[in-house]
């Protein structure tokens, strides 16, 4: 695994995480949820540092991380932009938010704009489908968007 | 939204501040409690959770008495109880709603729960994308604990119990409980065959009984009102009320409550309001991701949960969401795969391997290369891993594309015959084309077509070279005599 340097003080956070949950490895999603809200993200890095303190192996940490959705291992943008593809958005239209989304953007799901500045992901439901079609830009929450809404979203952050 | 409803689950729901216990109980909150801790015994309290008919509402709708009754039975120096708000269901958030605007009936419930099963620990599982109802509950268990309704000794009765909150991560096959359990163990949230049940050997290898947040919220008001009561809404099989996450085209979306047995019209268009902007009703969805889609010959059968199993579909959730003319079914069908095929875990292959074939089919079809022989193997390939997946993600995995097999038939047709889309969804079907009597030759079009498939003198009608279209819709768009169409 590719080597990111930490510096001191992160590390340190990252093991007092560790300890706050006993070391107890069955606390490890928990200490990935502390340690992806210090870093913005779980690099490979991180992950040896958690698999060493938890005591379990390092194969089972990233199992663990690329299990599921939430967990990411690549950094996100300035303002994470997610696109909601629950139903009831995607039948009112989602896929055509997202489309505008990439071609504005110039940039993939999954995938960081070159300034930084932006990341595009999808998800399945915020639980707000009364405003389908959804978008969140970081913790905001935009509903009803149109393809023709989405350039004035990206122009809110662009500066 | 009001006629047709019953509010149970949700009766506290917008009704009083979350944040204050004392409002919760000033509504009878906490009397659940107080009477099964220091009247019944744990079996007399299963008792009338069984005769009440109270049925899981996270979608599998198993007795909730009986659940309780094997988990008590089992002998263990430790048992746990587990709320599941892991709500993975894309279109379907009242579990979100409960624990938002009333975490303390959850909370209460769960002590219940403890009581007659014989467990001190409780442990909510919830997604770690609902901050806000993390806080509440937070909020709540702090209150609870105040009062001495969590804790040690609660009520004077000598009965301990406290709760923890266990996170998602993001991944729908942690709704199915062996795999949430193991989640919760800070595994990968892969499910094991049952038995043994979680009921037997669950969280640490310990009794652990798993229940929904609705079927919950259900449960003090069962003990305060009496399971006459309860038996009483509903119909023959399938009690009480459920709640709806109504959504789509449809004019009023969010949260109802109706009596089980109300029929999907009411629900629609009775107290939905019916579909927006007058558009014609195709159909409904119910059940996320392993429901099925149901059609107008539906409408009119009672909800509940045999009956929209017998249909086809299935409660779920209880998501729902509406259709109209505008959505194809073959590209639905193909959206609910592509969910599942992401959130397969990858364990046993009918899931794996299955599903992800079942899209590819659907994407060829859609792409406008079926074959007949592709319908049959839809439908065979859908029986096989209905039949042989490990959990109940892979067999129902299959209800979406067999449910549109069956009631909209004829769009697959013409997807596979006719090579067309009626509903203009599925791109590679569509054909944009130029009608020679309204097109004056302005070149407007052709100017704006961005891969240059248009061709026409000036003032003559244009041509779209089919080769070369795109289907961008550029020109469609441009065009100020409404020249162009699609076919």
């Amino acid at each position: 695994m590719a080597k990111i340097k930490l510096s001191e003080k992160k590390l340190q956070e990252l093991k007092d995480i560790c300890t706050s949950f006993n070391h107890e490895k069955g606390e490890l999603i928990n200490v990935l949820h502390k340690a992806q809200g210090l870093f913005g993200y779980l690099p490979a890095e991180v992950q040896e540092i958690i698999a060493k303190e938890l005591n379990v192996s390092v194969a089972h940490v990233y199992g663990v991380v690329t299990f599921y959705s939430f967990f990411t291992m690549t950094p996100k943008g300035e303002h994470p932009i997610s696109v909601c593809l629950g139903t009831a958005c995607y039948v009112r239209g989602a896929d055509k938010v997202l489309e505008e989304f990439k071609r504005i953007l110039n940039i993939q799901v999954g995938e960081t704009s070159a300034d930084g500045k932006f990341s595009l992901s999808c998800l399945r439901c915020v639980g707000a489908c009364g405003l389908a079609p959804v978008v969140m830009v970081g913790e905001k929450v935009y509903g009803r968007v149109s393809p023709d809404g989405v350039k004035d979203i990206v122009a809110e952050y662009r500066n | 939204m009001a006629k047709k409803q019953l509010r149970i689950a949700l009766r506290n729901c917008g009704v009083i501040d979350p944040e204050r216990i004392e409002e919760y109980i000033e509504r009878d909150g906490y009397l659940a409690l107080g009477k099964v801790l220091t009247e019944l015994s744990p079996e007399a309290a299963i008792e009338i959770i069984k005769k009440s008919g109270l049925r899981g509402r996270g979608g599998g709708g198993f007795s909730t008495g009986l659940k309780w009754d094997i988990t008590r039975r089992v002998k263990a120096d430790q048992k746990y109880v587990v709320c599941n708000a892991d709500e993975g269901d894309p279109g379907a958030f009242m579990d979100r709603s409960v624990l938002e605007g009333d975490p303390h009936s959850v909370i209460e419930a769960m002590a219940i729960n403890g009581y007659c099963t014989g467990a001190s620990k409780g442990l909510v599982y919830i997604r770690a994308e609902y901050p806000l109802a993390i806080e509440r509950l937070k909020i709540a268990m702090k209150q609870a604990s105040e009062w001495g309704f969590l804790g040690t000794n609660i009520l004077g009765t000598g009965f301990n119990f406290e709760i923890e909150i266990r996170y998602g991560a993001g991944a729908f096959v942690c709704g199915e409980e062996t795999a949430l359990i193991h989640s919760m163990e800070g595994l990968r949230g892969e499910p094991t065959v049952k038995p043994p049940f979680p009921s037997e050997s669950g969280y640490l290898e310990k009794p652990t009984n798993v229940n929904n947040v609705e079927t919950y919220a259900n449960v003090p008001v069962i003990i305060n009102k009496g399971w006459e009561w309860f038996a009483g809404i509903g119909t023959e099989k399938s009690k009480g009320t459920k709640v709806f996450a109504l959504a789509g085209k449809i004019n009023k979306v969010g949260l109802i409550e109706v009596p089980m047995g109300t029929t999907l019209r009411e629900v629609i268009f009775e107290i939905g309001g019916g579909l927006q902007d007058g558009a014609t009703f195709k159909a409904v969805q119910t059940g996320g991701p392993s429901g099925g889609c149901l059609m107008e010959k539906h409408l009119d059968i009672p909800i509940d949960y045999d009956n929209l199993i017998a249909a086809g579909s299935m409660m779920g959730s209880g998501g729902m969401i509406v259709m109209d003319d505008a959505n194809c079914m073959v590209s639905i069908a193909k959206f609910y795969l592509e969910f599942t095929v992401e959130e397969s875990c990858g364990k046993c292959s009918p899931c794996r391997i299955g599903n992800k074939r079942l899209f590819e089919l659907l994407e060829k079809i859609t792409g406008g290369n079926g074959t007949p022989e592709d319908l049959d193997k839809l439908r065979n390939l859908s029986h096989v891993i209905k039949d042989t997946s490990l959990c109940g993600l892979g067999q129902t995995s299959p209800n979406p594309v067999l449910s549109t097999l069956e009631n909209f038939y004829e769009e697959y047709r013409e997807h596979v015959f006719d090579k067309k889309c009626r509903s203009s969804v599925c791109k590679s079907l569509m054909m944009y084309i130029i009608d020679a009597e309204k097109c004056i030759g302005c070149t407007l079009c052709a100017r704006n077509c961005p891969v240059n498939a248009i061709t026409g003198e000036r003032k003559l009608a244009h041509y779209i070279d089919p080769e070369k279209c795109i289907k961008c819709g550029a020109c469609m768009e441009k065009c100020k005599f409404g020249a162009i169409f699609i076919n």
